[in-house]
């Protein structure tokens, strides 16, 4: 990793935990959605996070975007501690980490004129004049492809293609260093999702944006990250850049388990499928020990008592206790 | 930029294909959208005609409204045998012109159900509001004092409100907008608990929203459409809960030609005299009618998901 005032968000063992309120009885349960996670994200880079649904993305985005503080750990934006930051300070932060949603039908409020959702960032970050604001939306416009009549038009009379571009652009208006994509371009049609991620691509050359890449899909992650951070139950399974996960095998059944799901058109390059068995346990009452072993085809006594901590492997992390004997030696 | 949009730019595949000209100004749009409905132009057009009566009662309607003509008590309608030019819609038991009452009446029906749904939707929306947004402690005090409202009938509600403020048309207005208020009040609370999960809410926090910007620049636009229906269904019910109380000697008093007063008092003459109830019954049948057409066009007009 490069030196320490690099990086625009800084997390360190960061976790987020939820009381669940049971019913009168049962008492409060705490939930871990996010359990001790280190991650940085630098100027200009993509870090993917990978994970089944349930497995805490959600939640570090809720966190990186300030939305949410979090419960212990040092996750600091700009150098600012969020811990301790005051509203001031949030104010100021905010149009540095912006936010792209999973699903653009629900991500433009639906009585606002394209427009409007482009300008209020700016109404209510900057004090910038309405006939600023309205260049400002009209060039943003031009850079994500929709076409100027398209400024007094409504959200429902777009496709989700031209909506998730109208959410880019609108994430981009307060020119943010990093951008937060909450599964981009799940809820699209595979034929959209290539034309938006080459946006996106084409966008961080130009701003420099580093993007927080949240996805389930390892083939759109492999098309753009620079950075991997698999995650399972709000921990870390295995960390480290592109080539060391996707060149090598990976070390982490649970990533292996990922990518052999992931469908290929040529036979050859078809992986051979691990058997992943049953469901995601639940967060409230997570299994003892390495919270995968109850579904991992390596696992063994010692998997379900001690909870096997972050390590490096063949040029990642993984946190494994058989990380050296997943991969068939060659 | 050219001067043919055509040229501007290649529709990218995906793109929706019916984009149509330029987009109008917000408020034609809505009135051509509002037109579309057929019904609900008619509801506007009688709307219109019952207001224009109403602000212009003095010089159209034929006599005053409270004269008594001791020469023709109970005249029937002028089309029926024994009926007089002069009395279009016959007279009532003390020789009062009831089409005449009825131009008059238009005026206190339409102030009742103005002021009661002013009332209980202001307050019902910042209410319903304030718990959907704050949710807990805020949400439990103001929708248990709701239930407590609902649990008693409303009419009983009114009559005691106007039992402590004394009787009277005002009165009676402020009874029956305090009974609508729990309704309202749930309504704006459901529809602001299903809006603030939504992500534009999220996008909007993100971008930096401040609370008063979320709960009503962000939020209460989105929750209008139910309301706006519930607030035409309300207008006539209140001028009809505002009749009861009449009726029970509680609102407008006796000589007020007030069109639920005017068929509490023409009860007795249902079997004689069909004229003196049918009249003020059509009438508030034809304006609750009107409002409720109008209402539904109008929330058709207002939500844009509903346009093609």
């Amino acid at each position: 990793m490069t030196e320490a005032n690099g990086a625009i968000i800084d997390a360190k063992e960061v976790t987020r935990h939820y009381r669940i309120g049971r019913g009168l009885l049962r008492g409060v349960a705490v939930l871990q959605a996010v359990a001790g996670v280190s991650f940085r994200i630098e100027p200009g880079r993509t870090l993917a996070v990978v994970g089944e649904s349930g497995c805490g993305k959600s939640t570090l985005a809720r966190l990186v975007t300030m939305i949410e503080r979090p419960t212990s750990g040092d996750l600091t934006i700009e150098g600012v501690p969020m811990a301790t930051a005051d509203r001031d300070a949030l104010k100021r932060l905010r149009p540095v980490v912006q936010m792209v949603f999973q699903n653009p039908y629900a991500s433009l409020n639906p009585r606002k004129q394209v427009g409007t959702i482009l300008e209020e960032p700016l109404r209510i970050n900057s004090g910038l004049g309405a006939a600023a604001r309205r260049e400002a939306a009209r060039e943003m416009m031009a850079k994500v492809g929709l076409r100027p009549e398209h400024y007094g038009r409504y959200p429902h009379m777009f496709s989700g293609g031209q909506r998730q571009r109208i959410a880019i652009a609108r994430a981009l208006m307060l020119r943010p260093k990093v951008v937060v994509a909450d599964e981009p371009v799940s809820a699209l049609d595979v034929s959209i999702r290539a034309q938006v991620l080459n946006l996106m691509m084409d966008l961080q050359a130009e701003f420099n944006l580093a993007y927080m890449f949240i996805s389930h899909d390892l083939g759109v992650v492999r098309h753009i990250a620079d950075e991997i951070m698999v995650m399972y139950l709000g921990r870390v399974a295995e960390q480290g850049t592109r080539d060391s996960i996707f060149s090598r095998p990976p070390r982490h059944p649970y990533t292996q388990a990922l990518l052999g799901s992931t469908p290929s058109v040529d036979p050859a390059k078809r992986r051979a499928r691990l058997p992943i068995k049953g469901e995601l346990p639940s967060p409230l009452d997570p299994p003892p020990g390495c919270a995968f072993h109850r579904r991992c085809p390596f696992a063994t006594e010692i998997c379900a008592i001690e909870r096997p901590e972050l390590r490096p492997v063949d040029g990642r992390l993984v946190a494994c206790h058989h990380a050296e004997r997943t991969v068939a030696p060659a | 930029m050219p001067a043919d949009p055509t040229t501007v730019a290649v529709a990218e595949p995906g793109s929706v294909p019916a984009s149509g000209p330029a987009p109008l100004h917000p408020a034609k749009e809505l009135w051509f959208s509002f037109c579309e409905n057929k019904g609900a132009l008619a509801g506007l057009v009688v709307i219109v005609i019952v207001s224009l009566l109403a602000i212009f009662a003095d010089l159209v309607s034929p006599h005053p409204p409270l004269q008594q003509y001791r020469d023709a008590f109970l005249t029937p309608p002028m089309w029926v045998e024994g009926g007089r030019a002069e009395f279009l819609l016959g007279t009532d038991d003390v020789g009062r012109d009831i089409f005449s009452r009825l131009i008059h009446g238009a005026r206190y029906s339409l102030l009742i159900g103005c002021i009661v749904i002013t009332l209980s939707l202001s307050s019902g929306v910042l209410l319903g509001l304030s718990a959907g947004y704050f949710r807990g402690v805020v949400e439990e005090l103001i929708m248990r004092l709701m239930d407590v409202m609902l649990s008693i009938p409303s009419l009983l509600l009114a009559i005691v409100i106007v039992a402590i403020l004394g009787p009277g048309l005002l009165n009676a207005v402020v009874a029956v907008a305090v009974t609508y208020l729990p309704h309202f009040t749930r309504i704006m609370r459901a529809a602001v608990i299903g809006e603030m999960t939504k992500e534009y809410v999220t996008a909007s926090r993100v971008a930096g929203a401040g609370r008063l910007r979320l709960m009503f620049a962000t939020v209460l636009p989105n929750c209008m459409a139910p309301l706006i229906v519930l607030a035409t269904l309300s207008f006539s019910s209140a001028i009809l809960d505002a009749a009861a109380l009449g009726f029970l000697g509680l609102g407008a008093q006796p000589p007020t030609p007030e069109w639920g007063t005017m068929l509490a008092k023409a009860r007795e003459f249902v079997q004689s005299a069909w004229w003196v109830v049918t009249f003020p019954g059509l009438a508030v049948l034809i304006t609750v009618l009107a409002f409720n057409l109008a209402g539904d066009g109008l929330r058709d007009a207002l939500d844009p998901r509903l346009k093609r």
